[in-house]
């Protein structure tokens, strides 16, 4: 069985790009580690030579022609509901 | 009890008005507003368009199958009128710059949406306790959950509020809690109704579906939700014809895992006692097994979270919801949006998604699930190869009590453990009432069938309703 201290708790956070504080990554970590021990069950099956399942109704991939289909949804609509925009752009504070 | 044939007939006939339906089914929202169900209220939007379908009916014109019936969607469903908050605060603010497909053909139909219900935050629960907005209560006892995630949808349509609602049903976020409030409860299989323009929570088991007080009307509604989307690519080719006649003499497989001493004696007598009334009607009934059904929950809270850990990265605060105050850098951005946005359960699915994708883990975690997985589709394809329908409880108990499980994540998702074997097959599967505990709980069973074989399961629910 797999155990997960805060600090796993704090670098899983960071990988999905959640700042969480302190309190709240030690509440999570008991609730993962219980997750993962119960999800080990999946251990004791034989899966050799398996197909893995990843999509149920056997899609193929579907091309379209290379025609712009903004769905009725205007760039106007979309930059009405962004949080900040300057110039017909969404703006975001400074990258580096 | 109310149906869509009634109030369809009353407008039709000049007795009523699509705007009298829609005013009527406002006061019964605010009747019901004690149980925090609903999220908003679309009231400008639906009386403009009951004015509309009331002129059309005065000029004579077809308005639609559903002409001024009024519905309510889930809301995680885009639709105009009202936020789509997905029950969290990152979209608390969110308007919709278009609408869910199965929602425009609802509207087509001339169905007018009313409102938006309550859900646990992106669909993530089993009882509408992971709401940002409030706890939504059980129909039947305001002490009880409503069941989840589409809990609000459901007590909506149990109170009659409205004849029937949407829901999503990804694990069983439909047939819990329609079980857990004494309706019907569809999940269509995989791919027979569009997903486009709903708030997307894992995307290789997430199905549309409604709830209903009857199983004629779950039916009608379903039959107008499918069909091919060019925007979903995941869709079938409509294959849907309800059938014409009632079923004679199927072979039904009871799933002896799903009757275990685990599972609450009233709801394995209920269970029993819908063996007799299908025996009673003329079909066999046996007792069948399915043995990987108890690896289905550990499959599914592996599947599931990486599904999730990438749905949910578009919330990032850049482009549309949440974005948090006074943050200095990008990463900073994300980082505190995604914190004051997702509620608790959204991060632990998040977080876990990203463990069992992780290099190193992958392989025991999310390759060894999806193995699993089509060991359990075999199981399936072998009982169809004898079986017409299976049958099973909806969930192993009555409604809970609000706050008994909260603390205990594992407990919380044990409720889903007879809905979540088909969503991973990608099987139709319905819950129908079947009586009540002595407390007065509502109980349900499932009947699951063949993937394409819905009509066979309405056809089935609608002979049993009348025997």
């Amino acid at each position: 069985m797999s155990t997960i201290t805060t600090n796993d708790v704090q670098n899983l956070a960071h990988l999905s790009n959640i700042q969480l504080s302190n309190e709240e990554a030690a509440a999570l970590t008991s609730d993962i580690e219980n997750i993962l021990a119960y999800v080990d069950m999946l251990g004791e099956l034989d899966t050799t030579g398996v197909e893995p399942t990843y999509q149920v109704n056997d899609l193929k991939n579907v091309f379209r022609d290379d025609i712009v289909d903004q769905g009725g949804v205007s760039r106007a609509d979309l930059l009405a509901i962004a949080p900040e925009s300057l110039d017909s752009q969404v703006k975001v504070p400074k990258v580096l | 009890m109310i149906t869509i044939s009634e109030i369809h007939d009353r407008i039709l006939s000049g007795e009523s008005t699509a705007r009298a339906e829609v005013e009527a089914a406002f006061e019964r929202a605010e009747q019901a507003s004690g149980y925090h169900a609903l999220l908003s209220l679309t009231k400008e939007r639906a009386y403009e368009r009951a004015d509309e379908i009331d002129l059309r009916i005065k000029n004579g014109e077809d308005a639609g199958p559903l002409a001024g019936v009024p519905f309510v969607v889930k809301d995680n469903y885009l639709a105009f009128g009202a936020p789509t908050t997905a029950a969290s605060r990152i979209l608390e603010d969110f308007m919709a710059p278009l609408q869910a497909t199965v929602v425009e053909k609802l509207e087509r139909a001339g169905a007018i949406c009313i409102g938006k219900s309550n859900l646990d935050a992106f669909a993530h629960g089993g009882s509408t306790e992971n709401s940002a907005f409030g706890v939504t209560n059980n129909a039947h006892d305001m002490t009880k959950v409503a069941g989840g995630s589409s809990g609000g949808s459901a007590v909506v349509t149990a109170l009659s509020v409205v004849p029937f609602a949407l829901g999503t049903d990804t694990g069983g976020s439909i047939r819990q809690p329609a079980s857990f409030n004494g309706i019907y409860g569809y999940k269509p299989t995989y791919g027979m109704a569009s997903r486009y323009g709903v708030v997307a929570m894992a995307s290789s088991t997430d199905t549309m579906g409604c709830f209903a007080n009857t199983a004629a009307d779950t039916e009608q509604v379903m039959g107008l939700m499918a069909g091919k989307d060019s925007k979903d690519h995941t869709t079938l080719d409509n294959y849907f014809a309800p059938l014409t006649n009632a079923p004679v003499a199927l072979k039904i497989g009871l799933i002896n895992d799903s009757m275990t001493e685990d599972v609450d004696p009233e709801v394995r007598a209920r269970t029993n006692e819908y063996v007799e009334r299908l025996r009673a009607a003329g079909h066999a009934v046996d007792m069948v097994d399915l043995p990987m059904s108890k690896y289905a929950l550990a499959m599914y809270y592996i599947i599931v979270p990486a599904e999730v850990t990438s749905n949910l990265a578009r919330y990032d605060g850049v482009r549309y919801g949440l974005r948090a105050n006074g943050v200095k850098t990008l990463s900073e951005l994300y980082g505190l949006s995604r914190d004051q946005g997702f509620m608790p359960e959204n991060k632990r699915r998040i977080m876990i998604g990203s463990y069992v994708l992780s290099s190193g883990f992958y392989d025991a975690y999310f390759q060894q699930a999806s193995k699993a997985r089509t060991l359990l589709i075999n199981e399936y394809n072998k009982l169809f190869s004898e079986y017409d329908v299976l049958l099973s409880p909806t969930a192993p108990t009555p409604a809970f009590g609000i706050g008994e499980n909260v603390d205990d994540p594992i407990k919380m998702y044990l409720a889903d453990i007879m809905t979540v074997p088909p969503s991973l097959a990608g099987l139709p599967a319905i819950n129908v009432p079947a009586g009540m505990s002595a407390q007065g709980l509502p109980i349900g069973v499932q009947l699951i069938a063949a993937a394409k074989k819905d009509a066979l399961l309405f056809a089935l629910a609608k002979q049993m309703e009348e025997n």
